[in-house]
Formats: C-alpha cells, structure tokens, sequence
C-alpha cells in the first residue's frame, strides 16, 4: 500500500481554486520532486498534505500506518525566525512535541533522540549556540533534525535551499539523499532547481494549475514536457 | 544610610508596603513570562491595546457603581484578547490596525463615560490614577492581595505546564500544526493570559504603562542571552529587580510607583544594550 495517496485533489483559496484534478501516490522510499512555476500551486499542494488547510474537493489517504502527526516538515524561514532566541538544542527537542500529547515535559528518551539527530546531520557540537547567529546552511540543518525528530517516514520540503550558497546546497542535497538511501526516509520536495531534480528524484510531478506529468524521473526527463521545463529553466543549471 | 533605615522601617512596620511589595513582584513575573513570545510573536503592543480596553471597561465599571470591578474587567479584557490573537488574524481588517482600532476606540469612550456620569468631584484624578496607577498599588486590600496572589500563581503554572508548547508555537506556529499540536489553542491560552495579567498590572503601573512591563525585560534579556530559556529566566529576574527597586524607591523619593518602575526597567534595558555590544564584540 502506499504511503500518501492523493485522489481527485482541488486545491485553492476561498473556493477560487489553484491546482485541479490531482491524482498521484508516493510509496516507501520515494524522492518525490515537485516543479513547476511560480504560483503554480506546489506549496498550497504542500500545506493541504501538511492539514494546514483543507482541499477544495478531493481526499488525502495516509497508508502503512503513517499518522498525520507524524510528517517531518522543512519550511520555508519566517521573519520571526531571523532573530529568534533559541538554542539549537531547544529548536530540535521541539520536534518531539507531537509525541508528548498533554504531557508537558520532554522524557529522557526523547532528549536522546534529539541529541542523536544532531548527530546525524553534524550539528552536535552546535546544541548549545544560538540559532540566529548560525549560517543559513546549519539553519536548515537544525531544521531538518528537528523534523527528523517528528518523522522517521516522511519529510516534506519546501525549497530547502533557498537562499543558499552553491557549495552548502550540494551538501544539503546530499544529505537529503543520504537519509532517503540509508534511512529509507521518503522525500517529497519543493524545488526549482531542476538539475537538482535530475540528480536525485525518483519520481516528478510536475503541476501548472493541473497535473502536466507523474511519474518516475527517468520518464521524464525524457518527456516532451520535462525537455521543455529543463530548456526553459537552463539558465539556472549550476 | 538614614535613607536604608527608614526604609528597612517602612517595609518591617507598614502593612501596605508590605502588600505592594508582593503584588508587584508577582506581577512583574508573570508580565515578563509572556513578554519574549509577544515580542516574538510581532504582538508587541498588544499589551497596550488590551490595557485601553481594560480602562473603557473600569469605567463602564465605576458609572455602573459595581462593588468588584474585577468582576467585569477581566471577563472584557479576555473577550478582546481573544479577539485580537485569535480571530483577528482571519479578518480583513489585522494584527496592529485591529489593536489600534479597538484601543484607542476603548480609551475614547471610557473617558467619555467618566465625564457624562462622573461618580466622584475629581474626574481628572480617577482618569490619571487608573491610566498611571499612581497610587493604587500602595492602597490595596488584603483581598485584592489575595486575588492577585491567586491569579498570579495560576498564570505562573499554566505557563510552566505549557511551556513546550508556547515555544513550539511561538518558534514556528506552521511546524507545530503540521506535526499534529494545536496551535490555534495555544494561541488563545496566550491571549488569555496576556488579558489577566495585564487586568492584574493595572494596580501596579496603571494601563498606559503596561507595555513597558511586558516589552522592556525580554528585549533586555533578548540582547544578552542566546536560548529561549535563559531569554525567560533573565526577564524574569530584572522584571522582579526592577519592580521592587521601583516601588522601594517610590515610597523613599515620593514619586509615582508606575513610572518608577519602567524607568528602572529602561535603565535595566540601557544596561543590557551595553552588555550585549560588548560580549558581540568579543
């Protein structure tokens, strides 16, 4: 069974909609790319999936036990982040919230598992610094243990590397692929880098207003559609 | 030294000192608690818009001679804090405009009332008291202490209860609903305690100075500290120092309690600025 199935998905904001007629399924293990341009619908796409708002018409279908609570999430940086004072370990540890329910202290166990997700992405000896004094690729990083620490399924990201440097890019991407390869982690992800897209996806959906391809990336990078949107987008190519 | 010995005096013998004393720590708590998630939140004047309101209501309360006017304050306060945090966000009209709106238009009309119905000679003095709280704090009752103690306490505990989440949400509201904690839920238990203790801090510094009380410790602590505990801990401890040095220094020097406090926070603050350049610099 798979993971997340969407069927006969409609999307938008106050009735108006912005994406009709989407229908694809992600399975275990899936790096899933989402293009498409600007306005298109990928993070309203992003934030129906998250039930940070409701479809239009249409249902989500979560499948091999995933609860809704349980999907990592990797946002795009809010204002109120930029200064925030917090350290590093603090913004991790929140991740386990969702396992807490009315408990309102964090457990040993839990503590553990953050300190062992910061170990994960090399941001152990960060636990202790302040969050806005980091670079924006340790950000991302702390962000990524922390939504780690919610999911050991299914990350969801939203252009995660926005803003950042060519160097610090390719190590996030790695890292990405690192945990969807070893840890069996699936990875539905924002992008518009496309040779990103290229390198790492295993399967594409492409969407403008309705769906214009799912499917494996190999196909489409193939496809007359995914040719045009790489034509189209060369100029990005690092 | 007679100075100290008069007021080693003041606080052994007079039982209203005593009580100012305990209210005004416990307020200068809990308002620094909730001041480094509004001034996170970009809700910085909250605290303001609802004292505005807080003062239209104790004057509907005054014309209406009622014996409690806690009794209908706080109820008002909460409502529009509700209002303002909570479903505020979701309407046309948002955040800093709905607060100006509802503030000034609350101000306006209390005063108004107060004028058409006047329940005592000296208008102008019920106005300036309760918008400067120039001595209400030094002429409160056992039961209002009490009150106060009770309602304080409360605070205190529902914050440490649900500290994790204030955090969670206050960091990242999006993340935590994605990852199943209600945010809109503690978005309103936010609102909810910002009204009591901003009903609470009127007695202390009067309604228009309540957002120094809130604002001024957590910038300070902001400057200096580096993880959201210790930015609460520390507006915590120079909330609590600043309110007694003020209400001390009040009683000694004659000046009015409410803005000898915020003077002492905004020296606290000036103090923390220096602090934070110079470990930055380092």
């Amino acid at each position: 069974m798979a993971l997340l199935t969407c069927r006969g998905l409609s999307l938008g904001y106050d009735g108006k909609s912005v994406v009709d007629g989407l229908d694809f399924s992600v399975n275990s293990g899936d790096y899933l790319c989402i293009v498409g341009e600007n306005g298109s619908g990928k993070s309203t796409l992003m934030k129906t999936i998250l039930h940070l708002r409701q479809p239009i018409s249409g249902t989500i279908e979560f499948g091999d036990g995933l609860k809704s609570s349980e999907i990592g999430y990797l946002p795009q940086q809010t204002v109120v982040q930029k200064d925030f004072p917090a350290s590093v370990r603090e913004i991790v540890l929140s991740g386990c919230l969702n396992r807490c329910g009315l408990r309102p202290f964090y457990t040993k166990r839990e503590k553990l598992m953050a300190a062992e997700n910061m170990s994960r992405l090399g941001i152990s000896e960060l636990a202790g610094a302040c969050y806005r004094e980091l670079s924006g690729g340790q950000q991302q990083r702390v962000l990524l243990a922390r939504a780690l620490c919610a999911t050991g399924k299914l990350l969801l990201l939203d252009e995660p590397t926005a803003g950042l440097d060519p160097v610090v890019t390719t190590e996030l991407y790695e890292l990405i692929a690192r945990l969807n390869r070893e840890s069996g982690i699936t990875i539905i992800m924002i992008t518009h880098d496309i040779a990103a897209a290229e390198k790492y996806a295993s399967h594409v959906l492409h969407i403008c207003h309705e769906p214009l391809f799912f499917g494996t990336a190999a196909d489409y990078f193939r496809s007359e559609i995914g040719c045009l949107y790489v034509a189209m987008n060369g100029g990005e190519r690092g | 030294m007679n100075g100290l010995e008069k007021l080693w005096t003041y606080i052994t013998q007079y039982q209203f000192v005593q009580y100012a004393l305990i209210v005004g720590v416990l307020i200068a708590l809990c308002s620094s608690l909730l001041g480094a998630t509004l001034v996170l939140k970009r809700f910085s004047f909250i605290g303001d818009g609802l004292s505005h309101v807080a003062f239209g209501a104790i004057a509907i309360a005054t014309v209406l001679r009622l014996s409690n006017d806690m009794l209908l304050v706080m109820p008002v306060t909460i409502l529009c804090a509700i209002l303002l945090l909570h479903v505020g966000q979701k309407t046309k009209v948002r955040g800093d405009a709905a607060i100006a709106m509802l503030s000034v238009g609350a101000l306006a009309l209390g005063y108004l009332l107060m004028n058409i119905f006047p329940v005592s000679s000296n208008v102008a003095g019920d106005v300036c008291s309760t918008l400067f709280g120039s001595t209400s704090i030094l002429t409160i009752s056992t039961a209002e202490m009490w009150l106060c103690v009770g309602m304080s306490v409360l605070v205190i505990a529902v914050f440490v209860v649900f500290y994790n989440k204030i955090f969670a949400v206050t960091f990242d509201e999006s993340f935590a609903t994605a990852t199943g904690t209600r945010a809109g839920l503690y978005n309103l238990l936010i609102s909810v305690l910002i009204a009591v203790i901003v009903v609470l801090a009127m007695d202390l510094v009067g309604s228009l100075l309540i957002s120094a009380l809130v604002v001024f410790p957590a910038l300070s602590a902001m400057r200096v500290f580096k993880s959201f505990r210790s930015v609460i801990i520390c507006s915590a401890v120079v909330s609590v120092s600043c309110a007694v040095i003020g209400i001390l220094v009040s009683i000694l020097a004659d000046t009015p309690v409410g803005s000898t406090i915020v003077a002492a926070d905004i020296l606290a603050f000036i103090g923390f600025c220096a602090a934070g350049a110079i470990t930055c610099r380092k």
